[in-house]
């Protein structure tokens, strides 16, 4: 087969591409595997509706909280699978093995992860927001805040879900990890929504998100790395 | 550059509290092929994850020139074809090899677009063959590289290590049976105990 070359490196834009691309390809053929969180989520909104009588007035004060936890738990559902399929099939050994720069492959994966979890969840967002009465001038900052928090989610969560992708049943250990993380989210995303409905500016905790998210981008991808490398080692 | 496409001095390595091998001194040269021999749980899978880098606990040094592992996990994505998991392959080693003239040359031709799930096992093993010519590393690491194959799959094998001696790589490979490679040297684990 020719001469042997000692294998060059790759650009990184290229390798998160080729990633990024196998990724959404799994997606689609692993559809349920997408779905899933996000039919949980608008289970539980609707059962909310239902448990709380459909009374507009009670419903529209807890309605923030309401779709923030569930976002969070339903990021949290698509995480546990964001590596668990490549650790059992040997593929993540061999991206660690031989992608240079490693963290590079390990963002787009998350980024993919994003795209069908968080991006879907913002973009849904308004149907859930309608089915629990929030006001439609409150929308907008419900998606904004969306769109900036729900990546630091899958960035923080993707930490989590690497450490435990080695154990047998790592869900509630991931929960345990991952939850504390996702507070200041919850905190900053739910109060700008309700602060927005009580008439008061909301920059402060879009500001934070934007912190949060920022921070986040830029330190995950090493630490999912890092924490993939002690995984597959053994 | 060493002239050496893999070295270790002094390799030792216990787990579960079992010594499984110690003081090796291993070196092999380009052209060569070292077979791994010994019982089951003799350490040859280990030995095999120690110079591919992925076993950390060890003692002694490992000095391997860019490696490629292929072990009991084939590193195969079942959602994806022959076609797509070896795009990915090159995506990551930033090789362009030719993807239908690999796939045909270790008998996937017609195969190329099938979801790996719906292959059989000794047709994904085959996939998992082609990623030896997609990155086109120096050495390469085997792991029981004739599992689920079939004769002619054998016969693959050993024609693949064969070509690949000859254009100047190595293979370090755990086996069970002996291949029948041109310049193969043995080394025998789990004597000891």
């Amino acid at each position: 087969m020719g001469m042997i070359a000692v294998p060059t490196a790759t650009s990184a834009p290229r390798l998160f591409w080729s990633q990024f691309q196998r990724e959404l390809v799994s997606v689609v053929r692993s559809k349920e595997e997408a779905l899933n969180p996000l039919l949980f989520l608008f289970l539980a909104i609707s059962l909310f509706a239902l448990g709380a009588g459909g009374d507009p007035e009670v419903l529209q004060n807890i309605a923030p909280a309401i779709i923030w936890v569930l976002v969070l738990l339903a990021n949290m559902m698509s995480l546990e699978g964001l590596f668990r399929r490549d650790y059992e099939d040997g593929t993540l050994e061999q991206l660690i093995l031989l992608a240079e720069p490693g963290f590079v492959p390990v963002l787009a994966k998350i980024a993919a992860q994003w795209c069908v979890s968080g991006l879907a969840m913002t973009l849904l967002a308004p149907i859930a927001g309608l089915i629990l009465f929030l006001p439609s001038t409150v929308l907008p900052t419900l998606m904004i805040t969306l769109l900036l928090g729900t990546p630091a989610l899958s960035l923080l969560g993707a930490v989590g879900a690497a450490l435990t992708v080695g154990l047998r049943r790592g869900g509630v250990l991931l929960a345990i990890l991952v939850l504390p993380l996702y507070v200041p989210v919850l905190i900053f995303g739910s109060s700008a929504v309700i602060q927005h409905m009580d008439g008061i500016g909301t920059q402060a905790q879009i500001y934070w998100l934007l912190a949060i998210t920022m921070i986040s981008i830029t330190l995950a991808p090493f630490l999912v790395h890092a924490a993939l490398k002690i995984s597959v080692e053994q | 550059m060493s002239e050496f496409l893999l070295t270790t001095a002094d390799l030792s390595c216990e787990r579960d509290g079992r010594m499984l091998f110690s003081d090796l001194h291993i070196t092999l040269s380009a052209g060569e092929c070292l077979q791994v021999m010994g019982p089951n749980g003799s350490g040859k899978s280990t030995l095999l994850r120690c110079v591919a880098g992925l076993f950390p606990d060890f003692d002694g040094t490992v000095d391997a020139q860019p490696a490629l592992y292929l072990g009991h996990k084939l590193g195969i994505s079942l959602l994806l074809s022959a076609e797509e998991n070896l795009r990915w392959y090159q995506g990551l080693a930033g090789q362009a090899a030719p993807v239908a003239e690999v796939l045909e040359r270790v008998g996937m031709a017609g195969y190329e677009r099938v979801v790996c799930q719906r292959l059989s096992a000794g047709q994904q093993r085959r996939v998992g063959l082609a990623r030896l010519l997609i990155c086109n590393s120096p050495l390469w690491l085997l792991d029981e590289p004739l599992t689920a194959l079939d004769e002619a799959g054998h016969r693959l094998v050993t024609g693949l290590i064969t070509d690949h001696l000859a254009s100047g790589g190595g293979a370090f490979c755990a086996t069970h049976q002996p291949l029948s490679v041109p310049q193969a040297g043995t080394l025998e684990l789990g004597m000891s105990n």
